[in-house]
């Protein structure tokens, strides 16, 4: 009896051992598999899969194996656990900026630096996957911008005009009010898209006080103390207390909120322009009536867009030998305009490429091709906060959401973000905090 | 002791080293994190100021009220329900057999199943429960998405989930009544409600014990369905404490997040403990 | 004929409230995506079980194959190695009051309400080098799941008469004998309810192999439920159709053993 019950538990735990991974393949002579670890979303996984058969294509001999993991903090938890553990694919996608730094670069990740490519790199992106004098990543497709989609045929059919500031926006939602369109589309299921009006409202908070980032990391400036910042939040309780937002904004999803644009029943949706590339595929025949402006402000002269770097593609200190040769070569190819070319091959650009040589095609959304004039202009547009600061506090969609809800009053969630934005700070050891 | 017991310790040593190494070392480990702020990276001590940090986080209270509300409810519910089922689904009544496996089988699906199919149905407008609602001339909630209502909701599925067992305990309990009580009952005149509550209320008493221990403990705890149904929306208005403690956990705020951890393991300590004693005390007079 | 009336409601009732949302999500499973995304508890204008299935099953390089191969390993491992362990530990802690038994009481029930700390077990798993392994996954659903089964078995060996342990003694029965030959053999009935109870909540657990085991060539199955509602998250047809399939063991073991684990609450109860 006894010896039947341990011939089963280690037979069991036999079978447990070599179960997982098991219809996984292993190398052949002389050729090179790269691990490369994406975001599940489409917006990733397709781009990922383009670039991994245009680079075998090119590259008989190195396959690239694409795996995805889950999106938002969840995501951000398995890189770190994966990092710290040494047990990283050969290459992974991640965002710049602030959570890039939070990644402790130096200490896990294999510099590019002295790559051929980082010559090719845009200056701005560049500053946004790099530290202390290092370069660490490559631009994983285009930039993008917060700004407003908008409507444009709901746009010459009322005699509407695009608004630079915020009481012209304002002005325009009323006629759209009355004209029985909803002015405002807002999407609280995907809480993430609550967050637009506070975020990509920086071009015009930092026109206003251009030190603004600065003292905000140093801890002198906050949220609901600056008046250009809390402008933000106060936007998103008039734009409620209006009553301009769609009947269902709170149980609308970032899909529907897509539609109703399309579809004309809603005229403004303030969002990140990557959802261009589902809009483009799911409304394929009214996506030329969709146009972008940048968030409106106080000073018509001083307004423009927020722009957001693209992600990168970063190499693993784990990553050695050929391997990390390989890896190399393949972040040189997405670094090229034919990583560019890729990229446009798994859908339309989200804005303006960071990669020198790299153009966007002919057939990009009216949308995007909104953004190029703001991003020629001097002074036209602006990182977003998250690239220029460390800083951002985990609970700001939470809290948009209940100001744009009408749950809680604009001053009072910027006072919560505020305490919000302390934790993070005292997690990175900031000084000042 | 001279001759060695039927009943050998070395019989919990298994078991002993699984939970030991799995369970009470990360646990007691995670009492020394709660006092340091650290990243997947490193880490520096910071003695209470997580729990600090953790009173202060506006969502807590919320939180705190939340996770009581949610426990009451659902437990309550249970009881009640679980104990209504299990006297039908004891007497004599047609489809016995399926009944019990109608009202059993949602225990078994997954909570995330679950949850984004309810998520579908509790749909403002399109949802099948306010459609069908509508057909009656009833205009129903904002289930999920009304303040008022979310958490309320997300119980009520908890509920709809998890009354199967409670039912089941209750079955079992009811069962193990011997027949000679309720027959002397019968004989004696008793209706069917007085022999309800003489008889199979009292005598059920352990198994109610069981199922308010049990579901207070998955309620005060409670994370998934939550998280699948509402991730504590709208804003922080669903908030329940091992909610808040994911949040924080997410952010990669590792040692503030163990803090909530020893918070809410001191919180359903203090409520099931004492709780537990009180029920298995009555139950041994009885 | 009051009963038969009230048995009738009863069935109507609990089938609207419990059987309408498996309707739906069976329904809707069969429906195209344009249909689908209406949410309405309709019959499909066209049935589209097969394609839908197909393309569920073939998302994502078959992973959904797979996650059912480790799956059913992790279920399988970590339930029978827990309910034995749970068994002996009910056995001992029923059966010999000592300075031990408080430890364990306590210890047991605050395996019920401590909730698990992720990243501290992580950090034990990685010394162990068992983090990322199948065998480290198990034994962690083993250390998570050991309470509520000892609680639920001491309970049961509490009604084995004293007098079989003794008779079998008498027979010359060591420890192991008496415990794998006459007491583990008496706890059946309350063996099978442990055991679809917690492969029910193995199979369905879904933040332990998210962190113990990632990586999409050891997804289990709940993990590609998430996969595709991160994924597909406007595709309903086919998020419900992996609804539905991930529900079939589940259903297959409650067909199998619905009597068992009713009849096993209670007999063992009786017999006490």
């Amino acid at each position: 009896m006894r010896n039947r019950l341990i011939i089963a538990t280690i037979s069991l735990l036999a079978l447990a051992g070599c179960s997982p991974g098991s219809l996984g393949s292993s190398d052949e002579d002389g050729k090179l598999t790269l691990t490369f670890l994406v975001d599940n979303s489409a917006e990733s996984l397709k781009p990922a899969e383009a670039l991994a058969a245009g680079f075998t294509a090119k590259n008989p001999d190195i396959t690239v194996d694409v795996e995805s993991r889950p999106q938002g903090s969840e995501g951000d938890n398995i890189i770190k656990t994966r990092l710290a553990t040494g047990d990283m694919t050969d290459v992974f996608q991640y965002n710049s900026g602030s959570l890039f730094q939070a990644l402790a670069p130096g200490q896990n990740l294999a510099p590019v630096t002295d790559q051929a490519f980082a010559g090719d790199l845009d200056e701005n992106f560049k500053a946004t996957v790099s530290a202390d004098g290092q370069l660490y990543g490559v631009p994983f497709n285009a930039s993008m911008g917060g700004a407003i989609l908008y409507n444009r045929k709901v746009y010459a059919q009322l005699g509407l005009t695009v608004p630079k500031t915020w009481a012209e926006f304002m002005s325009n939602n009323a006629q759209l009010k009355a004209a029985n369109i909803a002015p405002v589309i807002q999407t609280y299921q995907d809480t993430w898209t609550s967050q637009l009006f506070v975020l990509a409202d920086f071009h015009n908070v930092s026109a206003a006080e251009p030190a603004f980032a600065a003292d905000y990391t140093a801890n002198k400036t906050k949220y609901a103390t600056s008046p250009a910042a809390l402008k933000g939040f106060t936007h998103l309780q008039e734009v409620h207390d209006a009553g301009y937002l769609n009947s269902d904004f709170a149980s609308a999803k970032m899909v529907d909120g897509l539609a109703q644009l399309a579809s004309g029943k809603g005229a403004h949706y303030p969002i990140l322009t990557s959802v261009v590339t589902s809009l483009a595929a799911d409304h394929a025949d009214t996506i030329g009536d969709i146009g972008l402006f940048a968030l409106p402000g106080d000073d018509a002269a001083k307004n423009g867009l927020t722009v957001w770097a693209s992600a990168g593609v970063y190499i693993p200190k784990s990553t050695e030998g050929a391997k990390r040769d390989a890896a190399r070569q393949f972040l040189a190819y997405i670094a090229s305009p034919e990583g560019c070319a890729a990229f446009a091959q798994a859908g339309p650009p989200s804005g303006p490429y960071m990669v020198k040589g790299c153009t966007l095609p002919a057939d990009t959304p009216q949308a995007i091709k909104d953004m190029q004039p703001y991003i020629d202009a001097p002074g036209g547009s602006s990182l977003a906060l998250e690239f220029l600061s460390p800083i951002k506090g985990p609970a700001l969609e939470q809290i948009t959401v209940e100001v744009g809800s009408g749950i809680r009053p604009a001053a009072d969630g910027a006072a919560l973000y505020d305490q919000d934005v302390k934790k993070q700070a005292q997690q990175l050891g900031l000084p000042g905090w | 002791m001279v001759t060695r017991s039927p009943y050998p310790h070395w019989f919990y040593l298994p078991a002993a080293v699984v939970y030991g190494v799995l369970f009470v070392v990360p646990t007691v480990t995670s009492f020394w994190f709660s006092l340091t702020r650290w990243t997947v990276f490193d880490s520096t001590f910071v003695g209470l100021d997580n729990f600090v940090t953790f009173f202060r986080e506006p969502a807590l209270v919320k939180g705190l009220t939340n996770t009581l509300i949610y426990g009451v409810v659902t437990s309550g519910l249970k009881v009640v329900l679980g104990m209504l089922l299990a006297v039908l689904l004891t007497s004599q009544i047609a489809a016995r057999g399926w009944l019990r496996s109608v009202v059993f089988f949602p225990v078994l699906v997954s909570t995330i199943g679950i949850g984004l199919t309810f998520t579908v149905l509790m749909d403002p407008v399109d949802g099948l429960i306010n459609q069908s609602l509508a057909v009656w001339g009833i205009s129903g909630p904002a289930w999920l998405t009304d303040p008022s209502w979310a958490l309320l909701s997300v119980a009520l599925v908890d509920v709809w989930k998890g009354v199967g067992l409670a039912t089941l305990i209750y079955i079992a309990g009811i069962v193990s009544i011997p027949a000679e009580y309720f027959e002397a009952a019968r004989v004696d005149g008793a209706g069917a409600f007085a022999r309800f509550r003489s008889i199979t209320l009292p005598l059920a008493r352990p198994a109610t014990a069981t199922v308010i221990i049990l579901s207070l403990i998955g309620g005060l705890r409670s994370f998934d369905l939550i998280w699948a149904m509402t991730r504590g929306g709208p804003g922080f208005t669903s908030d329940v404490i091992a909610s808040v403690i994911y949040k924080q956990y997410q952010a990669g705020f590792y040692g503030l997040s163990t803090a909530g951890n020893v918070v809410l393991f001191v919180l359903v300590t203090a409520i099931v403990l004492p709780l537990s004693r009180i029920l298995n005390r009555r139950e041994v007079e009885l | 004929m009051r009963s038969r009336l009230l048995g009738l409601l009863a069935v109507v009732v609990s089938g609207v409230v419990f059987l309408v949302p498996f309707a739906f999500i069976v329904l809707t499973a069969g429906k195209t995506r344009a249909e689908a995304s209406r949410l309405e508890f309709s019959w499909p204008a066209q049935l589209r079980f097969a394609e839908n299935f197909l393309e569920v099953v073939r998302a994502r390089d078959y992973m959904l194959i797979i996650a059912y191969i480790n799956s059913t390993v992790l279920t399988v491992a970590s339930v029978s190695i827990m309910v034995v362990l749970a068994a002996m530990v009910a056995f001992v802690l029923q059966r010999r009051p000592s300075r031990w038994t408080g430890t364990v009481n306590f210890l047991v029930l605050a395996g019920l309400i401590i909730p698990p700390a992720v990243v501290p077990t992580i950090w034990v798993l990685q010394r162990l080098g068992l983090f990322r392994t199948m065998p480290g996954l198990i034994l962690v659903e083993v250390a998570f799941g050991l309470s509520f089964c000892v609680l639920l078995f001491r309970a049961f060996v509490a009604t084995i008469p004293r007098a079989l342990d003794e008779a079998a003694i008498l027979d010359g029965a060591g420890p192991l004998r008496l415990f794998f030959g006459v007491i583990f053999p008496l706890l059946r009935s309350v063996i099978v309810t442990a055991v679809v109870v917690q492969s029910v909540t193995v199979f369905n657990d879904f933040v332990n192999p998210l962190y113990f085991l990632p990586g999409d060539r050891n997804a289990t199955v709940q993990l590609t439920l998430y996969n595709f509602a991160g994924q597909y998250s406007t595709d309903y047809h086919l998020l419900f159709m992996n609804i539905l399939l991930i529900t079939i063991p589940p259903l297959i073991m409650f067909a199998f053993f619905n009597r068992q684990i009713v009849a096993g609450m209670t007999s063992g109860a009786i017999k006490g």
